[in-house]
């Protein structure tokens, strides 16, 4: 099996106000870490009992743009896991 | 005049902005998701509510339903559009309006009746207002925060294509408190505030809602 991972981020300058939230309770909660910077995304799994072609990437790439993302405020990146 | 109102799986409006279309003076018509004919209607209404349940992002999954395509290939002929809430962000996800709504600063569900300023009376949505006027018509939406990059927000500024604006205390987080847009040729407009619960003082704030639906009519009546 062959796992295509979509990984969907809002762009940086656009608001996350869930990142925002996860922010502020981490130290509510008791936790220590101070990131400079805390973002909330989603992720998509494909999974094949192939290797997918490149013909299948190219699709995926597409499905990304067009119904993953909203590339007018996120962008992605696709992975595989073997 | 007839003004066709689309139901989604979980649109919640849809019988708010046929009853708005007929107290404006207009034939309402039912048009179905799934369906791509447009049955002849002289315009069309996105109503509000949570179509496919705001699955993967709002409107994402609606703007590719079979009526959507028709209404794609028919706003970019002029026949007039107005989305209203989670319309408004179908438009968006269509790229028939630029920009994208996100969720509101502060993570609130937000239901109110929102003062709102009219900038635009060009729009075919808008034209029985007049520019400067403030409306108080209900506000109720979780994803509502208006969000473009900064090329696309001056091309509104400039070209007047802001509609309305949030007076007062911006309740979502919105670039320029935008609370409703057009296109360029003035036909597609979307709008996050609902005009169609304020028409009759008998069930909402006050009646100046009613406007958008009249100002539509009229367009159809002089073309």
């Amino acid at each position: 099996m062959v796992k295509v991972i979509i990984d969907v981020m809002l762009k940086a300058e656009i608001l996350d106000p869930q990142g925002q939230a996860i922010a502020n309770a981490l130290p509510r909660m008791g936790f220590s870490l101070s990131p400079v910077s805390t973002r909330q995304g989603k992720r998509f799994e494909f999974t094949f009992d192939h290797a997918p072609t490149e013909v299948e990437i190219a699709e995926i790439k597409k499905a990304a743009e067009t119904l993953l993302a909203n590339p007018v405020i996120e962008t992605f990146e696709i992975r595989m896991e073997h | 005049m007839r003004v066709g109102v689309v139901t989604f799986p979980g649109t919640l409006d849809d019988f708010d902005a046929a009853r708005a279309v007929r107290f404006a003076g207009g034939e309402s018509v039912a048009l179905w998701h799934g369906d791509e004919d447009l049955v002849k209607v002289d315009a069309v209404i996105l109503p509000g509510g949570f179509s496919y349940g705001d699955y993967l992002r709002c409107g994402a999954i609606a703007r590719f339903a079979p009526v959507m395509s028709s209404i794609i290939e028919g706003a970019k002929n002029g026949l007039p559009v107005l989305g209203i809430c989670n319309g408004f962000q179908i438009l968006c996800e269509s790229h028939l309006l630029p920009g994208a709504l996100t969720r509101n600063k502060g993570l609130h569900f937000y239901c109110k009746d929102q003062e709102l300023e009219i900038l635009n009376n060009t729009s075919l949505w808008t034209k029985d207002f007049k520019v400067g006027e403030k409306i108080v018509i209900p506000l109720k939406n979780g994803e509502g925060s208006f969000q473009c990059d900064d090329k696309t927000l001056a091309e509104l500024e400039d070209e007047g294509r802001i509609i309305a604006r949030y007076v007062g205390e911006n309740p979502n987080g919105s670039r320029n408190a935008i609370a409703g847009i057009s296109n360029a040729a003035g036909n597609v407009v979307g709008i996050m505030p609902h005009p169609e619960h304020a028409i009759d003082s008998l069930t909402g704030p006050s009646t100046d809602g009613l406007a958008f639906f009249t100002s539509v009519l009229k367009k159809m009546v002089n073309a």
